[in-house]
């Protein structure tokens, strides 16, 4: 679409084109150059903030610790929201109403609201009602499963909707059960075309580990914004570094989101298309 | 229940501060996101390559990092300083790093909007002699904003959920003071999380409702 936009540049277009190259270019230098010279000005570029990690132990030490703890949690995180996406989202689609309401309301209501307040919730609610000491990953543990839970059950039920309506008839006709018509029939071929969308809830769940920071959870970002700085006075050097460790992370991670995306659409399992990932704006 | 109805001045407080923080954060994120789209369509390698970097970037950055590291980065260790008062100026620094992260998600949007024009418009555009602004100006992006107008509502939830996340350099928004409210109330935490809870649905679901609205009635027809 992009080359539509305009057409093919004749000489003087192309000519046109390379001076106004060559202006974004100079005023993008120059954008560079003045944000080199702000960070100059407060001495970001002094080796003693860079230094620490060329050093084996505080990568040893600081950053890999909170990279494992990031990790776990979003490890966890997932191990419980995928089975709680498919339990939701399958209940959704129940025949029985006293099943699809609920199931409804909780999926609505914790799609609606923010999963900050979720975590703060499960940490004061668990002390404050059940008399427990809530620690800072089950509370970003619980927080993250009931949201990307409830983000998953709807990727589920959009998966099994997209199915045609004549495998369940079929099914039935042959004299499948409720059960097996979901168990044998549908789940297999939804699961296929739902997998790149949940891959991609799934880059958003690690994201969203970071709101850990906020209760102090002792992840990946607490590393770069509270330890290191705390050390070596280096806040933006360790905050670029974590940065660029989260997004090589995502984009890994995306890379098999989009790899499964290609195998879904040629897959002879199904003949649906992938359903498409929600509108997935990452919290964290 | 007796601590909501207390409380009720400084919720309500709270929440305004949220709203302003969407409203404002999402105008910035609009501008700078529809600035990202045509950079990222224009003719020029190096704005579309900046403007993909910047987009594949934030992206794929964690709301609460980009957060902190314009209040701390930016606010502490580059004095970057919008106002005298420390809260003004944390309120600031927040909304710049809301609206930089979510105008990556509108320039993304705008994308997959300018996509679902037919390219016969474009091209119909060009055989007129328009040039590459004019035609993104008079004939593509005034289609491709109307065909996204559910996703651009979709965002502006998102946005509102995601203004919480200013907790993490003490903007005293909706989810902050529902923490200190637990400090003070104890004995009435459920109440106090359903009510700030219920808060969220009334400013979330009327505006996914209104978006719903919308795009079907700017629907273009095809």
């Amino acid at each position: 679409m992009s080359t539509v936009l305009y057409d093919t540049p004749g000489p003087r277009g192309i000519l046109r084109n390379r001076i106004l190259t060559f202006v974004f270019a100079a005023a993008l230098l120059a954008g560079l150059y003045f944000a080199y010279l702000k960070f100059d000005e407060k001495g970001q570029f002094d080796a003693a903030l860079w230094e620490p990690f060329l050093q084996g132990d505080v990568w040893v030490n600081l950053i890999i610790p909170g990279l494992v703890n990031t990790l776990s949690a979003a490890a966890v995180a997932a191990l419980i929201a995928v089975p709680f996406g498919f339990v939701f989202g399958i209940a959704r689609l129940s025949e029985h109403k006293w099943i699809r309401v609920p199931a409804g309301a909780v999926v609505e209501f914790f799609r609606a609201i923010p999963l900050l307040i979720m975590i703060f919730f499960a940490q004061y609610g668990g002390s404050a009602v059940l008399g427990l000491t809530v620690t800072s990953f089950t509370a970003v543990v619980f927080g993250l499963v009931l949201y990307n839970g409830s983000v998953l059950a709807e990727i589920v039920r959009a998966g099994i909707q997209s199915l045609p309506r004549g495998q369940t008839e079929a099914a039935l006709a042959v004299g499948l059960r409720k059960g097996q018509v979901m168990r044998l029939i549908l789940l297999p071929q939804a699961v296929t075309a739902m997998m790149p969308a949940i891959v991609s809830q799934l880059i958003v769940l690690l994201k969203d580990t970071a709101l850990g920071f906020i209760v102090a959870f002792e992840d990946l970002l607490n590393a770069g914004a509270r330890i290191l700085p705390a050390n070596f006075q280096n806040l933006i050097p360790a905050v670029i570094v974590v940065a660029i460790i989260y997004i090589i992370i995502n984009v890994v991670v995306g890379l098999l989101a989009n790899w499964l995306e290609r195998r879904s659409r040629r897959s002879r399992k199904t003949t649906i298309k992938p359903v498409e990932a929600p509108q997935s704006v990452g919290v964290g | 229940m007796g601590a909501l109805v207390e409380e009720f001045p400084v919720i309500l407080g709270a929440f305004w501060l949220t709203v302003r923080l969407t409203l404002a954060s999402a105008v910035a994120a609009l501008v700078l996101g529809t600035v990202l789209a045509a950079m990222r369509v224009s003719p020029f390698a190096v704005l579309r390559g900046v403007a993909t970097a910047y987009v594949n970037t934030l992206r794929n950055t964690p709301l609460t990092l980009v957060i902190v590291f314009c209040g701390l980065g930016l606010g502490l260790v580059l004095d970057v300083s919008f106002s005298e008062s420390l809260s003004t100026n944390y309120l600031w620094l927040s909304i710049i790093g809301l609206s930089a992260y979510t105008a990556a998600f509108v320039c993304e949007a705008i994308r997959s909007g300018i996509n679902t024009v037919p390219v016969g418009q474009a091209e119909a555009a060009r055989a007129l002699g328009l040039t590459f602004t004019q035609n993104l100006r008079f004939i593509v992006l005034p289609q491709a904003f109307r065909a996204i107008i559910a996703p651009l509502g979709s965002l502006l939830i998102a946005l509102t959920k995601n203004t919480t996340v200013a907790a993490a350099i003490g903007v005293a928004e909706a989810s902050l003071t529902m923490k200190s409210l637990f400090e003070r109330h104890q004995d009435s935490v459920v109440a106090i999380f359903f009510g700030f809870a219920l808060a969220f649905l009334v400013l979330t679901l009327p505006t996914g409702l209104f978006f719903g609205w919308l795009s079907r009635r700017l629907k273009v027809a095809r």
